[in-house]
C-alpha cells in the first residue's frame, strides 16, 4: 500500500512497519490498526496478559498559572478545584448549548494540570482554551510527548520490572518516574476497562521504551482495531461516534463524570458552558428525550454503527453508535441512543440490519466487567 | 474445472454448470478475523452483480456480490456456524455458495488467476 505523504507519524511509526502492522490514517496520523496476530488474537492477549498501545497521536497538555484550576473549571461540568495532587478525571468540554467538544482525562500535578484529549480534537481543544481561558492560564501544548498505554491483567508485572513503584499506584492516580534517565509521568488507567497505564514519554525516548516493554514476557503491540472492541465492551465512549457537540452529558448518560458541588444546590454549581441546559436536564426540569445505553443482539448478527433502531411496533427510537462482535463477551454488542421511554434495562428493542429486524435488549454496561487496580 | 476471480475479490470454480463461490486470500487477509457471514437464499436466482450475502470481520462489514446470474443450489452452513473457516481455508472449507449458472457466458469474461494477482500486487 502506498503511504499517506499527508498524514503525520508518531516516534513509534518505524517500530509499528518493523512490527508488521496494518497501518491506517486516523485523526491526521499513520497508526496501526493491527498486527500481524490480528485483533481478535489482540483482544484476548489483552484481557489475558498485557497490550502495548502507541496512542501518541492524542493531545497532551498543561495548564499551568496559579488561576489554573479555577479556569478549567469554568469550561467543564467537573469538579477541578477539589482535584487533589496526582489523582486523575475524566473531563468534558461543552459548548454553549451544553453539546460535548471533547471528553478528556486530567491530572492536577501540583503546579499545572496535565491534560489528554483526543487526538482528532486537540487542534480545537487548544483554539478553545486559547480563547476561553488564556488570560487566566498559560495553555501549554505539549507535541514533544508521546504516550503509549500498557494495559491488562499483567501490566503491572511488566512495568514495575522496568519502572519500580509503579504498582504503589491506584486507579485514576499518577506519578512521576524515571526509566534510563527518562522523565515518565504514568497514571493508573486506560481504554480497555483492564488494570493498565498510561506513560507520558518524550519522544526521543518513546521507540526506546516502546522496546524495552515489548521485550517482556507478557507485553504484545495491539492495534486501533482492539483498543476500540475493548473500549466497547469496557461500555466507554469514542469521541466522534458516541458523544459529540450535538449530545448532552446528560443525553450521553455521563451524570457520573458530573460531581454534586457544580450541579445545582452545589458550592460551585454552574458557570460552565451550557449549564443552563445541562443542569436542567439533570435536575429533570427539562427531561432528556433521548438516552444513550448498551444494547445486546439476541442473534448472532453484527449491529454497527448508524444502524437504525425500532420499537416492537416498527417506530424508529433511535440509532446505534458503536456496534460490534465483542470478542470477549462473544456477541454483538452496540451502544446508541434510544428514546428515553425506551432506556431502561432489558427493554425489547429492534435493529434494522440490511433490512431485517434483529432483536437487541437495552443492556447495562460494561459488557466486561471492569478490572480496576483500586488499592 | 475453471478457476476465475472477480475485481470484488472474490473466487469462482465453476465445474459443470455449477459454480462454487467463495472469497479470495487477499479479502480474507485485508477484513481480518471474520466474525459472521449472511448467505443467499437457496432456490432464488440472481443477475449478475446482485449483493448475494455480507462477510463482516470486528471491524468491518462487506457486501458478497454474485460473481455470475444462476440459481443458488446450496450456502455452506459449516461456515455460517464457524465463520472463521473463511479466513483459514478460504478456498476450500470456507466456500459461500454454490450457484447453477443462467449465462455460462459470463464466466470467460472473469479474470484467469494471473490477472487477479497482478490486480491484487
Amino acid at each position: 500500500m502506498a503511504e499517506d505523504t499527508s498524514l503525520l507519524n508518531t516516534p513509534l511509526h518505524a517500530l509499528h512497519l518493523e512490527l508488521g502492522a496494518r497501518m491506517v490514517p486516523f485523526a491526521g496520523y499513520g497508526m496501526p490498526v493491527q498486527y500481524p496476530a490480528g485483533l481478535m488474537a489482540e483482544h484476548k492477549h489483552t484481557r489475558s496478559a498485557a497490550g502495548l498501545f502507541d496512542v501518541s497521536h492524542m493531545g497532551q497538555l498543561r495548564l499551568v498559572g496559579p488561576g489554573a484550576a479555577a479556569a478549567f473549571e469554568s469550561l467543564m461540568p467537573v469538579d477541578v478545584m477539589g482535584l487533589g495532587v496526582d489523582r486523575q478525571r475524566y473531563g468534558l468540554l461543552l459548548n454553549d448549548e451544553g453539546g460535548i467538544i471533547d471528553d478528556l482525562m486530567f491530572v492536577n500535578r501540583g503546579d499545572h494540570l496535565f491534560v489528554i484529549v483526543n487526538g482528532a480534537c486537540k487542534a480545537g481543544d487548544i483554539a478553545h482554551m486559547q480563547a476561553r481561558i488564556g488570560e487566566q492560564c498559560q495553555v501549554v501544548p505539549m507535541p514533544e510527548r508521546a504516550l503509549l498505554a500498557l494495559q491488562g491483567p499483567k501490566a503491572v508485572d511488566a512495568l514495575a520490572r522496568l519502572v519500580p513503584g509503579v504498582d504503589k499506584l491506584v486507579f485514576m492516580t499518577g506519578g512521576a518516574f524515571e526509566w534510563q534517565g527518562a522523565k515518565l509521568y504514568i497514571t493508573r488507567s486506560g481504554y480497555t476497562g483492564e488494570d493498565g497505564f498510561e506513560i507520558s514519554v518524550h519522544e526521543s525516548q518513546a521507540e526506546a521504551l516502546a522496546r524495552t516493554l515489548l521485550a517482556q514476557p507478557e507485553v504484545q503491540p495491539i492495534g486501533l482495531g482492539a483498543r476500540n472492541s475493548l473500549r466497547l465492551e469496557a461500555g466507554l465512549c469514542l469521541y466522534g461516534n458516541d458523544i459529540d457537540t450535538g449530545t448532552t452529558p446528560v443525553e450521553a448518560a455521563l451524570n457520573w463524570a458530573m460531581q454534586k458541588v457544580r450541579r445545582t444546590g452545589g458550592e460551585r454549581a454552574g458557570g460552565f458552558p451550557g449549564a443552563d441546559r445541562v443542569l436542567a436536564q439533570l435536575d429533570g426540569a427539562q427531561p432528556v428525550a433521548r438516552k444513550r445505553v448498551g444494547l445486546i443482539a439476541l442473534e448472532r448478527v453484527p449491529v454497527r454503527e448508524h444502524t437504525e433502531l425500532q420499537d416492537a411496533e416498527g417506530h424508529q427510537i433511535g440509532e446505534v453508535t458503536s456496534g460490534l462482535l465483542g470478542p470477549s463477551i462473544d456477541q454483538p454488542i452496540a451502544m446508541g441512543y434510544v428514546t428515553t421511554a425506551h432506556a431502561a434495562i432489558d427493554t425489547p428493542v429492534f435493529a434494522l440490519v440490511r433490512g431485517k429486524r434483529v432483536p437487541m435488549k437495552v443492556s447495562a454496561m460494561p459488557f466486561v466487567p471492569q478490572r480496576y487496580h483500586r488499592g | 474445472m475453471t478457476l476465475k476471480y472477480t475485481e470484488d475479490h472474490e473466487w469462482i470454480r465453476v465445474d459443470g454448470g455449477i459454480a462454487t463461490v467463495g472469497i479470495t486470500a487477499h479479502a480474507q487477509d485485508a477484513l481480518g478475523d471474520v466474525v459472521f457471514v449472511d448467505l443467499p437464499e437457496v432456490g432464488k436466482s440472481y443477475a449478475q452483480k446482485d449483493t448475494a450475502g455480507v462477510v463482516e470481520s470486528v471491524k468491518a462489514a462487506a457486501d458478497v456480490y454474485m460473481p455470475i446470474s444462476g440459481e443458488v443450489t446450496e450456502v455452506n452452513e459449516d461456515l455460517r456456524a464457524d465463520p472463521a473457516l473463511a479466513n483459514t481455508d478460504p478456498m476450500g472449507a470456507g466456500w459461500f455458495f454454490k450457484v447453477k449458472l443462467s449465462a455460462p457466458d459470463e464466466v470467460t469474461a472473469l479474470m484467469d488467476e494471473a490477472a487477479y494477482k497482478a490486480l491484487v500486487a
